[in-house]
């Protein structure tokens, strides 16, 4: 699958832009604050629905227009995809494939897939837990819809679980048969999507570290390591355990709502030991192993962005990363970079089918082409 | 529009009261209120009299909780029902859905809700004792659980089902599936994976 061609109006910085893209790779170089990832979140957009950066729609408007329009023409398994987003001010988004409009927003998500690779991903390692589940929880909705309805299930009932504890600590009641029923339905969620996740890591994990070890050189030992209450056994009988202690504090200590992936290098802790580079070749490898599940699962060969890529990291590894992304596995990227002569030139090495294009000031112009 | 731009005191104490209604905003409740105003003074009487009978005299029918004109309602009342058979809902409008579909010949119990903490609607803020009483008397045979199919509608199916348990009633749910004249493609996901799991023998569809 690959787009052919992005229609842009007052989309972030960029008032207007019409871009014919290659199916191979394109890429967009320009200054600092040009709109070169401006271009990628747009067609982050066109994949999920909103921006990978700002999830205040309105706010991805360009500065006193009232509204946003972005259009991408798409070639998917031979057929053309059509896909509108059109956004005005304090008005409902409108979402339309071949000129339909979606009645859920979710039931798009899926069609036309894709990975984005940012310095944004450094809270992957850099923040806390919740981050860590966002990105596995994220992989696994994309090919498994039950999966999600379980975990939103699951959210519903510990927060109704917390409301019971909350209302116990306040009223000194004794009475524990409603937490005996949350007890219950938590447990059954949380086993399922334990079980979802566990799959997910064992299967995530070689193709990780196949990557890792290729974009640098398999000098390094890493690892991923889920971390659960649940590895301790039934969820239900931890929970009575702690009873005393969550009824105290108001809410719930164990469950999936706590589970984590450590990030190992060398067996200790990335976000302590690793340099700027490691852990960025971290995030992408990790980025990469999600493109290859997602092709797996789907069946297509997801778009893939890389903003800013080789920032940190050094020269074999930037022209090993590219390397492999140029091969078959890849089917049409996009890459932006200050550096213009150095991306082209290493572009160039792969051999495959690409397009430059300039971007400043909110203009994205094919190279050579004059304003 | 600040309230000191009423010209009549009266007037803005009417469209405070409508302004309370759900889904009515002050400027709607202006409009109703100025309605009223202009038609005969009758008929303005005679909406605020069925306003005050329906709430003076309305009653909950004791035994299945609906609402009711007597006692009894019509369909506890109906010898031709069977009242082995209830049907567990959350609220009336519930009863009027499953009435109108004209399948059930059995009675209603209306808990009033759903237990969810987080509304502040716990066990005792719903009718389940009623309910408790009828399935101890032993002359029901089967309780049906019809409840809304989030995790709060799951939640208090369980909490019913479990208090149940130990007395000699069958409980059944009501099926979730693939919605009749839908095509396949279009249902989601969770449904018709559900639907998959609990599939029906096809004699039992003819």
């Amino acid at each position: 699958m690959h787009i052919r061609h992005l229609n842009l109006i007052n989309f972030k910085n960029i008032q207007q832009a019409e871009i014919d893209f290659s199916p191979g790779i394109n890429c967009l170089v320009g200054e600092n604050g040009a709109g070169k990832t401006n271009v990628l979140d747009a067609l982050y957009y066109l994949s999920f629905c909103k921006s990978y950066f700002n999830s205040i729609d309105s706010q991805n408007i360009t500065h006193e227009q009232e509204f946003f329009v972005v259009q991408g023409q798409y070639e998917r398994q031979d057929e053309d995809e059509h896909i509108y987003c059109g956004l005005k001010k304090s008005q409902k988004k409108h979402f339309k494939r071949n000129k339909k409009e979606y009645s859920k927003l979710a039931n798009h998500i899926g069609l036309l897939p894709l990975v984005m690779i940012s310095p944004a991903d450094e809270q992957l390692i850099n923040e806390g837990s919740e981050q860590r589940r966002k990105y596995i929880d994220g992989v696994i909705s994309q090919y498994d819809k039950p999966f999600l309805d379980d975990l939103m299930r699951y959210n519903r009932s510990l927060m109704q679980r917390n409301a019971t504890l909350k209302q116990l600590k306040e009223s000194g009641a004794r009475d524990y048969s409603m937490l005996d029923l949350w007890d219950e339905q938590l447990e059954q969620l949380a086993n399922r999507i334990y079980n979802k996740r566990i799959d997910f890591i064992k299967e995530l994990v070689p193709v990780f570290q196949k990557y890792y070890a290729y974009i640098s050189d398999g000098k390094e030992e890493i690892a991923l390591n889920y971390k659960s209450h649940l590895h301790e056994g039934d969820l239900k009988r931890q929970l009575l355990e702690v009873r005393s202690k969550d009824t105290i504090l108001g809410y719930t200590t164990r469950g999936v709502h706590k589970d984590d992936l450590e990030l190992l290098l060398g067996g200790y802790s990335i976000k302590k030991i690793a340099s700027q580079g490691q852990k960025k070749t971290f995030l992408i490898a990790l980025k990469l192993a999600q493109y290859e599940f997602i092709q797996k699962h789907n069946g297509i060969k997801p778009i893939l962005l890389l903003d800013d890529i080789f920032d940190k990291l050094d020269d074999a590894r930037s022209n090993r990363l590219l390397q492999l992304v140029s091969e078959d596995v890849f089917n049409q990227i996009f890459i932006t970079d200050t550096n213009k002569a150095y991306l082209v030139d290493i572009v160039k090495r792969t051999g495959k089918d690409y397009k430059v294009f300039d971007v400043a000031g909110g203009q994205v112009l094919i190279e050579g082409e004059e304003e | 529009m600040t309230t000191s731009s009423y010209p009549s005191k009266l007037l803005e104490s009417a469209v405070n009261e409508f302004a309370k209604l759900p889904g009515i905003g002050k400027k709607t409740a202006l409009r109703l209120v100025l309605h009223l105003l202009r038609q005969e003074k009758e008929m303005a009487f005679k909406f605020a009299d069925t306003i005050h009978h329906m709430r003076q005299e309305i009653m909950y029918c004791k035994s299945c909780h609906n609402i009711s004109d007597s006692e009894t309602c019509h369909i506890c009342a109906d010898a031709n029902r069977d009242n082995t058979l209830i049907c567990v809902v959350e609220s009336i409008r519930d009863v009027m859905a499953i009435e109108s579909t004209q399948q059930f010949t059995g009675i209603y119990h209306v808990l009033g809700g759903v237990i969810s903490p987080m509304d502040g609607i716990g066990p005792d803020d719903l009718t389940i004792g009623p309910l408790l009483e009828k399935i101890k008397s032993g002359d029901v045979k089967e309780v049906i659980f019809a409840l809304s199919t989030t995790m709060e509608g799951d939640t208090t199916n369980f909490y019913l089902y479990k208090k149940f348990e130990k007395y000699n009633v069958a409980t059944t749910t009501i099926a979730r599936g693939v919605s009749i004249g839908d095509e396949l493609e279009y249902t989601d996901e969770v449904t018709l994976g559900r639907s998959l799991i609990n599939r029906l023998p096809f004699e039992k569809t003819l």
